[in-house]
């Protein structure tokens, strides 16, 4: 609700407060920057290129982005853009990425399924066959698609980062049901399962997903330190870049917008003073 | 603004300004107004042309041994038929015996499969007319002939009678090995 | 369309077109030497913003539907697509997406400036009414619209929407599974929701054409309300408001802008990019804030039919304004007490949207209240959004009557050209064109 009660105030309307949700409660996520926030924000490549890592080191075990395919990486904008390849489909680097992985396909002659080297067409394979399987294999759980991850949230990439490096053991008289986690970054109503102080349920939720990060557990191809910081402010960034991989286009198209915008009214107006001078109105 | 005439008659030319520096900025405005216009009817036209995803759209790779000789097998490409025929000693000799008569659209059979895979011919399956697919070892040359407007073609897929002005076209591909090609 | 033509054709094909269809003639008498009060202020140039935004939604709207699927299974990924992989695709779509929202700022802005300046009144009811048929298709239109991208928001807003129609007693039911095709919103459902979206647009531009025509049979009316004596009142439409709704629309534009290239999502729900799913509510559903004040009456109701009886009345009410008014001076500027009922009224729409945006039981103020009445607690929105429809609807139905009978206006001109000589705030003429101050 915080950008929409933004938007309100960019219409000029006076909204009182944010809303809280019904019975819900989470923490505000952390007040953490990147380079891309900002109208000339742009995105860096080194920290988007550190965060695929991590998604396909760490995230991408349980996690879809079935929006994403490999070429989107070396796509005008993306991590691995290279402009001596403007076709990302010949990019060797996004090639030899694609062909790290392996994706399912049909054998035209057999009918199989059968599996082989990713190529940069080649959208990122799911872990899971479908809904069920996942389910299944996560305690019941669904690990949702991080396709649109960092604008399918409140807060976004903050909220992401936050969530991700958050994680808490529960606080005494908080009893999680095996397989649950606790994260005062998930929203959710912990009442049930508290057994304290009416008034003090903690906030936050039981989350179904482990603490994904670890020190140490991505190595990072540049030398940075691998700490839970770094690798949560990097797959976060990585998730706002594929959320609109168009970012950037769309804030250079919108400064030269701006700037004739500008101009035309400024001529339209002169135009218009200029013809109603003599008019007296 | 100040010294407003009550009642002034709306005429442009009441004062005695230069016109064209009037005028100029009127122009300049409609200008700014068409160019505002011209700006954006091109993402909107571009819009049309073939997408991200389609442009992506994975070269394929073949495996010849499926073809047997004297047939062809047809597989999708790029949404458009890809002929691959597995052409017989005599075809091959009836195609090179051709290469001086008096083609529409000259070529060579050489020039028209990778060196020494003679037998292999790849084309696309589009006739250069209006489109159709042309059927296998149709017309009087053994190649293929168009149902559409009977353009005949022969077994080099070159085009010898008929309304269709051009050969059938060869793909870009390559051999990866001596039985398996990659087009695109 | 109103009065003598003064187009005279200048060239021999102009007089043997002219004479079979005379669309030069129509064209010059519409948009051209069409005469305009040459006192109208820049609360008057939404008209011409509205007439570019109905046709910047229409082309976006049409590009859109050439890489939209609507299918139930493939909406949601092909609207990513457009954003992704289509050449320009997150252009037109964040355009068309905020778009509706400029589109609908732009409408309000028309609405409330009519309302101030009394110009549904006698001879402009029929301009009126036909204004209100089309803020209607825009509901519906944007209703439509905001289902298509299938995501959380889409899904479970149609799911509410299409429930309201249950409500009516007997037939509600069959007619709420009739409007589904099935037993809940499905794919079906989005299907002709698709098909209506892309119909309704033509019929508002339809609409909008017996609305200018309606506009051209007694002209514009103008802040002071008072009727076009002489030609001195006037101006030829074209080059003086063309060139100044330009300006307008200039500026209006560099908004949109702002929405479009640098705030994209700012007025849409962060639970509209996950996909539509059929078995889990979002935790805070809310319609898109066009319609929220409308939500908020709904939900001022405890009862189900009565609310959606309240909603529809809202909406109704506007179309019979002109027969509730009882005033004989159209503008506000000389109506000293009506203008302040009438600013409470914007507050109180301001306030039903606040609403509408708020859980029913959420605190107003956080931290306080205590004290229950009837069914909610005093300090809570559904409160608040009472007091908010109450006024709403006494606004019209009690407080507009019996004012106009009651109230002593200001002394009105003589004539446009005459207040402008007598109204000290309007000798330096700065930058506005109007003469007066508003919020």
């Amino acid at each position: 609700m915080l950008r929409k009660g933004f938007a309100f105030a960019a219409l000029g309307f006076v909204l009182i407060a944010g809303p809280v949700l019904a019975a819900t409660t989470e923490e505000e996520p952390a007040d953490i920057h990147w380079s891309f926030e900002g109208p000339f924000g742009k995105f860096d490549k080194e920290q988007v290129q550190r965060g695929y890592k991590v998604y396909r080191e760490v995230c991408s075990a349980c996690h879809a982005m079935e929006q994403m395919s490999f070429r989107n990486l070396g796509q005008k904008g993306g991590p691995f853009y290279d402009p001596k390849y403007p076709n990302p489909n010949n990019n060797p680097v996004v090639k030899s990425l694609a062909h790290d992985i392996q994706v399912k396909d049909i054998d035209t002659d057999t009918g199989d399924v059968i599996s082989r080297p990713a190529t940069p067409a080649d959208k990122f394979p799911a872990p899971f066959a479908n809904e069920y399987a996942a389910r299944a294999s996560n305690g019941g759980s669904l690990p949702p698609d991080l396709s649109v991850m960092a604008k399918a949230r409140e807060g976004g990439p903050r909220y992401i980062y936050s969530l991700l490096s958050g994680f808490k053991t529960p606080p005494a008289g908080l009893t999680l049901p095996a397989g649950k986690y606790y994260d005062p970054y998930f929203p959710g109503d912990l009442s049930g399962s508290w057994h304290g102080a009416a008034k003090a349920v903690p906030e936050g939720g039981a989350i179904g997903m482990p603490p994904p990060l670890a020190p140490g557990k991505v190595t990072f191809d540049d030398g940075k330190p691998s700490t839970v910081k770094e690798e949560a402010t990097d797959v976060a960034a990585f998730l706002m870049w594929a959320a609109e991989p168009k970012m950037e286009e769309r804030k250079q198209f919108g400064f030269g917008a701006m700037i004739y915008l500008l101009i035309f009214s400024g001529l339209l107006y002169a135009s218009y003073k200029r013809l109603w001078r003599n008019v007296e109105h | 603004m100040a010294d407003t005439v009550a009642g002034a008659s709306p005429d442009l030319h009441a004062s005695g300004e230069d016109p064209n520096r009037r005028d100029f900025i009127h122009i300049a405005a409609g200008v700014a107004a068409l160019g505002a216009v011209g700006g954006l009817a091109w993402p909107f036209i571009d819009q049309m042309n073939p997408a991200g995803d389609t442009l992506a759209l994975a070269s394929i790779e073949f495996d010849l041994g499926k073809v047997v000789e004297g047939q062809q097998v047809v597989v999708k490409w790029r949404g458009k038929p890809l002929f691959v025929r597995y052409r017989t000693a005599k075809e091959i000799e009836a195609a090179i015996k051709d290469d001086h008569a008096d083609l529409r659209d000259p070529a060579t059979d050489e020039s028209r499969h990778k060196p020494g895979k003679a037998q292999y011919l790849v084309l696309v399956g589009v006739c250069t007319h209006l489109g159709c697919v042309p059927t296998f070892q149709g017309g009087d040359y053994g190649g293929w002939l168009c149902p559409c407007h009977g353009s005949v073609y022969d077994t080099s897929g070159r085009i010898r009678k008929g309304p269709a002005p051009l050969n059938l076209a060869v793909p870009d591909y390559a051999f990866l090995s001596d039985s398996k090609i990659k087009v695109g | 369309m109103s009065g003598h033509s003064t187009y005279e054709p200048k060239s021999g094909f102009e007089r043997w077109l002219d004479s079979r269809l005379p669309i030069i003639r129509f064209a010059n008498d519409t948009i051209i030497t069409f005469p305009t009060p040459k006192n109208l202020n820049y609360w008057w140039t939404f008209g011409g913003v509205l007439s570019l935004m109905l046709g910047i939604q229409i082309v976006t709207g049409i590009i859109l539907a050439m890489h939209y699927v609507p299918n139930a299974d493939l909406a949601f990924n092909s609207v990513e697509h457009i954003r992704r992989d289509v050449n320009y695709g997150w252009l037109v779509q964040f355009m068309h997406a905020n778009g509706a929202s400029m589109f609908f700022l732009a409408v309000y802005i028309h609405i409330f400036r009519n309302l101030y300046y009394g110009s549904y009144k006698a001879p402009r009811e029929v301009l009126w009414i036909l204004g209100c048929i089309i803020y209607l298709l825009m509901m519906a239109t944007g209703f439509f619209g905001y289902v298509l991208p299938w995501g959380q928001m889409s899904f479970h807003g149609a799911v509410v929407i299409t429930n309201l129609i249950g409500a009516i007693p007997v037939v509600g039911p069959s007619i709420t599974t009739l409007l589904w095709g099935g037993f809940a919103v499905d794919n079906p459902t989005l299907n002709r929701f698709f098909s209506l979206h892309y119909l309704l647009p033509f019929m508002i531009a339809g609409v909008v054409g017996l609305h200018i025509w309606a506009l051209h049979v007694p002209g514009n009316n103008n802040p002071t309300g008072v009727n076009v004596k002489s030609e001195t009142d006037t101006v030829p439409f074209h080059p003086y408001y063309t060139v100044k709704d330009g300006f307008a629309i200039s500026v209006f534009l560099i908004v949109y802008a702002a929405f479009v290239f640098y705030m994209p999502d700012a007025l849409g729900d962060a639970a509209n990019y996950i996909k539509a799913n059929p078995l889990q509510t979002p935790q805070h559903i809310v319609p898109e804030w066009y319609l929220l004040p409308f939500y908020a009456i709904l939900r001022a109701v405890p009862n189900k039919l009565m609310g959606v009886l309240g909603m529809f009345a809202a909406i109704g009410t506007l179309f019979v304004l002109p027969w509730l008014d009882t005033s004989k001076v159209r503008s506000m500027r000389y109506r000293p007490t009506a203008r302040i009922y009438y600013f409470i009224f914007i507050l109180a729409c301001l306030v039903l949207g606040v609403c509408g945006a708020h859980a029913p039981d959420d605190l107003v103020i956080p931290h306080s209240g205590g004290v229950q009445f009837l069914d909610a607690d005093l300090d809570s929105y559904v409160w608040l959004s009472r007091i908010g429809a109450l006024y709403y609807f006494a606004y019209f139905w009690v407080i507009t009557p019996l004012l106009g009978l009651t109230e002593t206006p200001l002394p009105v001109p003589e004539s446009i050209s005459s207040p402008v000589l007598s109204h000290p705030a309007s000798a330096p003429a700065g930058a506005v064109a109007s003469p007066e101050k508003r919020g």
